[in-house]
Order: C-alpha cells, then sequence, then structure tokens
C-alpha cells in the first residue's frame, strides 16, 4: 500500500505535468501533438511524419540522461540526510575542473588515466560540496542560501580557470584533452548513426549500484537516513549528526562532479567556459524529487527528464520554444511538492466514500 | 575620490532592486512562509516590465505602467507558491525551487511567442532618472539620494519605512508577525493564519515583481534569462543578515550594492587592476557567505518559518 502510493503521487505529477504544457502550447497557438511527435522521435527515433527512423536520437537521449542521473544521485543523497543540495550545479562545474586539470596535466596510461579523471572530479565536486556541509554543521549557517552563492563563485571560478589557468586559445574552451582521458566511444557512437554516446554510462550505472548500497544496505547510509528521519532523536541515540551532515555533503558533491567530469571527457573532451549555469543542479532536484530518492526512482526519472531535454531542439524546430521543456518540469515539480495535499485530500476523499477523481487535488 | 563618486551612484541602482526584493522576503518570511522564490518572481517582474516598456514606449509614462504590471504579474506569479505552500503544505523551498526553474522557462517560452527570440526587444530609455528640486540641494546626502536618482530608489527607502511601520507599529503586523512565530498561539487568540501567510506571500510577490521590473529597468537594456542573475537569492540572504529586519535589510543591500559597484569598477583601482575580473564577479556571492557566517548564531529568524501549519498541533 505504501509503496502503491510512493508511486502514485510522482506519476500523477508527471501526467498533470505534461498535461499542462500541453495545454500551455495550445494557448499560444502552437500544437501540443508536435510537442508529442517530438518527444516520441527523441525517445526511439522514429518520425512519424517523415515515416523515417534514426538511431542518433535514442542516442542523445541516453547523452542527456546521464549526467542528470548524476546530480539526481547527488540532490537525492542530501534530501536522505534531509539536507537540500541546491549546489550540484556548482559542484558539478568544480568537477569538471578538476577532471581537466587531471586529464591536461597528469599523463597516465588508458584506463588508469579515464580513472584519475573521473576520481579528481569526484574529490573535487566532494570538497566543494562539503563547505555548505560543514558551515552548516559547525555555524548552523543554512545550506541552501550557502550552495546557491557557491554555485556562482563556481561559475566564475570555471571561466578564469578555462581562461587563464588552462590557457583557452579562443577564449571559450580549453586545449583538447589527450584520447587516454576521454570516455569517447567510436563504436558506441556509430551503433547510433554518429550521437556523442559515450562510455559515460559505465560510471553512471556503478554509481546507481553505489547509491542504492550505500543507502539501503551500509551502517553509514542508515546512519544518514536517521540523520534525516530525525535529527535531534539521531544525536539522543548518539549518533554522530555534524559529521553526517559533512560526509553526506561531501558524498553528494562527489556524485555532481563525477556528472561533470562524465559531461567534460564524455561529450566534449575539453573544459568550456559558460555564460551562465546550464541547469544540471535544477534537473537534479526534479530527477531526485520525482525518484522519490531511491537508485531506481532516479534511473527512472532521468530517464523522463533527459528525454526531455532531449528532445528541446525537436520542438524548436516544430515552431515550440523549447523552454516548454523548463515549463513541464517545473510544474511536475510544483505538483510533486504538492503532494502532502494531494494524499491528505486523496485520503480525505478515500475515507468519505466519494468516487471522485484525485487529480482534482492538483489542480 | 573620484571613483568612490561614480560608484556610489551605481551601489544605489545595484542596491535598489536587492532591497526591495528583500522587503518582500520579509513579509513573507515573518508570517511563517520561506520564500526561496523571490528570484523567480523578480524574473517574471524583469520580463512583464520589459515586455510592457517595449510596447508602450516612446511615452513617457511607459516605466511607470511597467512596473505595474510587474507588480501584478509578480503578485499572481507568487500566489501559485502560496497556493502549494499554504493550502497543500507543499515544502516551501521545493515549492520556490520549482517557481525559479518554472519562471526561466515562462519567461524565454513567451520571448519567443512575442518576440520571436531568446530575449525581449531592446527599450530604449527604461526608467529615467529623477531630481528633487530643492532636496537637492541638502548637505552631504542632497546631491547623493536627490539628484539624478532613479524614483524606484527612493520609493525603495520610502518602502523601508512604510514597512518597519506596517510591521512593527500596527495590529496587523503583530498578527503577521506570530503567524511566523507560533501560528497555533496566534489562531487560538482569533487570528486567522491562512489569512495572514496568504497575505504576507503575495506582499511578498508584489514587492519581488516591482525589483524585478526595478532591475531590469535601470540596470539593462532587454529582459534576458541572464537578467537577474541571483539577485532574488542575495536579497535572500540580505534578509538573513540583516535579522529579518527592515532596516538591517536595507543595510546589507546597500553593502552588496557596493560589492557590486566594486567589481565592475575594479580594474580601475590600483592595486587591484591586475586581479582577474572574474574573482570581481565572484565577490559579492563570497562576501554573501562570509556574511552569513560572520552573523551566524546571532540572527533568529521567525521560528516557524518554513513549517506547514498545522492547526492541531500544540
Amino acid at each position: 500500500m505504501l509503496g502503491r502510493r510512493a508511486a502514485l503521487v510522482p506519476a500523477l505529477a508527471i501526467l498533470l505535468g505534461f498535461a499542462l504544457g500541453a495545454l500551455v502550447v495550445a494557448m499560444t497557438g502552437r500544437s501540443p501533438a508536435d510537442m508529442f511527435a517530438a518527444l516520441l522521435q527523441g525517445l526511439s527515433g522514429v518520425n512519424l511524419a517523415a515515416r523515417s527512423f534514426n538511431p542518433r536520437y535514442p542516442g542523445e537521449f541516453l547523452v542527456q540522461a546521464m549526467p542528470i542521473m548524476l546530480t539526481g544521485l547527488s540532490v537525492g543523497f542530501a534530501f536522505r540526510t534531509g539536507l537540500f543540495n541546491i549546489g550540484a550545479e556548482g559542484q558539478l562545474m568544480v568537477g569538471s575542473l578538476a577532471a581537466v586539470a587531471v586529464g591536461l596535466w597528469v599523463p597516465a596510461p588508458t584506463v588508469v588515466h579515464v580513472a584519475l579523471v573521473l576520481l579528481a572530479a569526484m574529490a573535487a565536486g566532494g570538497l566543494w560540496g562539503a563547505i555548505p556541509g560543514w558551515l552548516k554543521a559547525r555555524f548552523n549557517v543554512h545550506e541552501v542560501v550557502v550552495s546557491i552563492m557557491l554555485n556562482y563563485v563556481a561559475l566564475h571560478l570555471n571561466n578564469w580557470a578555462v581562461v587563464d589557468l588552462f590557457h583557452s586559445v579562443d577564449h571559450v574552451k580549453t586545449p583538447i584533452l589527450p584520447a587516454t582521458a576521454l570516455l569517447r566511444s567510436p563504436a558506441l557512437s556509430a551503433l547510433t548513426n554518429g550521437s556523442r554516446l559515450n562510455w559515460g554510462f559505465v560510471p553512471v550505472v556503478l554509481s546507481l549500484l553505489l547509491y542504492w548500497f550505500v543507502i539501503e544496505r551500509t551502517t553509514f547510509g542508515f546512519g544518514l537516513r536517521a540523520v534525516g528521519f530525525n535529527r535531534e532523536c539521531a544525536r539522543y541515540a548518539g549518533m554522530k549528526v555534524n559529521r553526517s551532515i559533512v560526509a553526506s555533503m561531501f558524498v553528494s558533491g562527489a556524485f555532481a562532479g563525477l556528472a561533470g567530469a562524465v559531461i567534460t571527457v564524455g561529450i566534449f573532451g575539453f573544459g568550456r567556459a559558460i555564460p551562465a549555469a546550464e541547469g544540471y543542479g535544477f534537473d537534479g532536484i526534479a530527477v531526485a524529487l520525482v525518484g522519490g530518492n531511491t537508485a531506481v526512482g532516479v534511473f527512472l526519472s532521468g530517464l523522463l527528464f533527459g528525454l526531455l531535454k532531449a528532445a528541446q531542439p525537436l520542438m524548436q524546430s516544430q515552431g515550440i520554444p523549447k523552454e516548454i521543456a523548463s515549463i513541464i518540469q517545473a510544474s511536475i515539480v510544483l505538483f510533486v511538492a504538492m503532494k502532502l495535499g494531494i494524499e491528505y485530500l486523496v485520503g480525505r476523499l478515500r475515507a468519505g466514500d466519494a468516487p471522485a477523481a484525485p487529480e482534482e487535488a492538483g489542480t | 575620490m573620484n571613483l568612490l563618486a561614480t560608484m556610489i551612484p551605481i551601489a544605489l541602482v545595484n542596491a535598489t532592486p536587492i532591497v526591495i526584493a528583500a522587503l518582500g522576503g520579509l513579509f513573507s518570511e515573518r508570517s511563517g512562509i520561506v520564500n526561496i522564490a523571490l528570484e523567480g518572481i523578480m524574473m517574471v517582474g524583469a520580463f512583464s516590465a520589459a515586455s510592457v516598456t517595449v510596447l508602450l514606449e516612446p511615452a513617457a509614462s511607459a516605466g511607470y505602467w511597467a512596473m505595474l504590471v510587474a507588480v501584478a504579474t509578480g503578485l499572481a506569479f507568487s500566489a501559485l507558491h502560496a497556493f502549494a505552500s499554504i493550502h497543500l503544505r507543499a515544502d516551501q523551498v521545493v515549492s520556490g525551487t520549482a517557481l525559479n526553474i518554472l519562471a526561466g522557462g515562462l519567461t524565454v517560452y513567451l520571448c519567443q511567442i512575442f518576440f520571436g527570440q531568446q530575449r525581449t526587444d531592446a527599450f530604449a530609455t527604461g526608467l529615467s532618472k529623477i531630481s528633487l528640486p530643492g532636496l537637492a540641494r541638502l548637505p552631504l546626502v542632497g546631491g547623493v539620494l536627490f539628484r539624478d536618482v532613479h524614483p524606484t530608489t527612493l520609493a525603495a527607502l520610502a518602502l523601508v519605512l512604510a514597512t518597519w511601520f506596517v510591521v512593527y507599529r500596527t495590529p496587523l503586523g503583530l498578527r503577521l508577525r506570530a503567524c511566523g512565530e507560533h501560528p497555533q498561539a496566534a489562531a487560538s487568540v482569533g487570528i486567522d493564519v491562512l489569512r495572514m501567510r496568504y497575505l504576507g506571500v503575495l506582499t511578498s510577490g508584489a514587492l519581488a515583481g516591482l525589483a524585478g521590473a526595478t532591475l531590469v529597468l535601470t540596470q539593462d537594456i532587454q529582459y534576458t534569462v541572464g537578467s537577474v542573475h541571483g539577485t532574488g537569492f542575495i536579497a535572500l540572504a540580505c534578509l538573513i543578515f540583516g535579522k529579518w529586519n527592515p532596516f538591517g535589510a536595507l543595510g546589507a543591500g546597500l553593502f552588496f550594492g557596493l560589492s557590486q559597484a566594486t567589481s565592475i569598477y575594479a580594474k580601475d583601482i590600483p592595486f587591484l587592476h591586475a586581479v582577474p575580473q572574474d574573482f570581481f564577479f565572484m565577490l559579492p556571492y563570497a562576501l554573501t557567505v562570509v556574511a552569513l557566517l560572520a552573523f551566524s548564531g546571532k540572527s533568529v529568524g521567525p521560528l516557524a518559518a518554513g513549517e506547514p501549519y498545522d492547526a492541531g498541533r500544540r
């Protein structure tokens, strides 16, 4: 019963989110059918209108899903300890910088080099995430405001490092990393008709498994969840709450840092200066919330939001502004946030034996 | 010294939207609802103000109509946060985050519908500066505050006073604060907690909408998704180390205005021009963290802020 109800709210929220998105598209004089056709094409590669099939689209869809699964794990891990990590974006950028640094400056043989790159990114992201954790544990400063500020610091740090530290020639990207540092896979790319699909899925799958194992099967994970359920109770039971907070934010940041590496050495092969945050952190919040902060949930909702991102250019080419994806995503998050209210209303309807549709709760 | 003379007006221009938005946050948090959506509401306000200005210019009153519309759209947008977090007892930080994502998507979506591009068209003047002839001759403050200033800067100062008066000197303010401290106790003496919280959040929406309009009309030439660039979050931080007090928020806002002005003028300051400019872009954000640290422990926010109201709890 509990399991079914846990899945009921996200499922309802997703339906409502897409319905609202379709409504916005229709109200602004575009065709919702085009939107859903673009989503189908992004998912399967099948273009209904042209009756054609292109495996590049599903390849790109997986490419989009990989980093946001990792930022989803990042946000979810912190949530489990009762912390809101809105700073995954910054941790990701710092992770990406560390990946570039190890890629360019530390020569190593093939497999070892990539492993070093990924580990460095995790360490850097973890340390960046541990800052708000430590400040919260030591000085009781709210982690949300601190990590938002650190996102902006990381953005400018990134842009400085790309240009000044790594000697960008064009002020936009660093020199290309040696092939030993990359996750590139010509075979996977060829299989999907030249998409950017790469070996990045290996660390992503390992992370999903690790997340499940640590949270559900270790004393460390149990302690974190206990702190998340009731901080004072955990303290009373003799758990080191402050240490849990810092550790949780470190692990959380490490997942985000890994996402940065997967993007940089998987998709691009060089570090980039960027004008503004790219939204991976916010994507991670949506992924974690809809996925209920579990490994399986993050995997599934990562696929969903990855699809939404991958379908953006397809929608844009149909005349539907690609920002509809953010609108749908935000609506889904908002509906999931209304969970308490929805459950309360569903429960009251059931208790009153009124056979009304639960959808009414969210509209 | 000359440099300081050019920096102070810039600092005032930068501080104005921060202060107005922080006052908005004050109303919301004092009523017991954390409003992390200030950033998103500012985006909505900035977008509507820029659009209305583009539409009405060259009429001299364009900027004022724009601000009025921004107040209305900000208020309407914040109603979503109010409904989710008050009636449906949503996690207030999550609901606010959803609004921030929504604002970024919705404004740029509408830009594409109305203007066929990722941003609004550029407007010509935005909001013109004014001078108050009599007051401008006052010693010291006259030249800075009353000559060639945006009317919004004066409005922000007036709003600080008005907020202080309403929150600390009226029965309404007392009730509002009671709902943020101990809503069950407030309810026990007959205060409608839900209504007070709606009032708090909607006021914050109106003010944040105005703040967004102020920002885009005085610091930008058009609305883009980067126009607000974290100002709403900085306003939230100002509220925290301004100790949820209007004058504290004013002081914190001025401090950040100055630090932003410093990041613009750093290259003209001897000793500092060798430092890469990116580090000065970081400055306001890094200073926020430092300021939060410096005031940690001492700052006591509304006790019940962030908790959904449960009438059955004691």
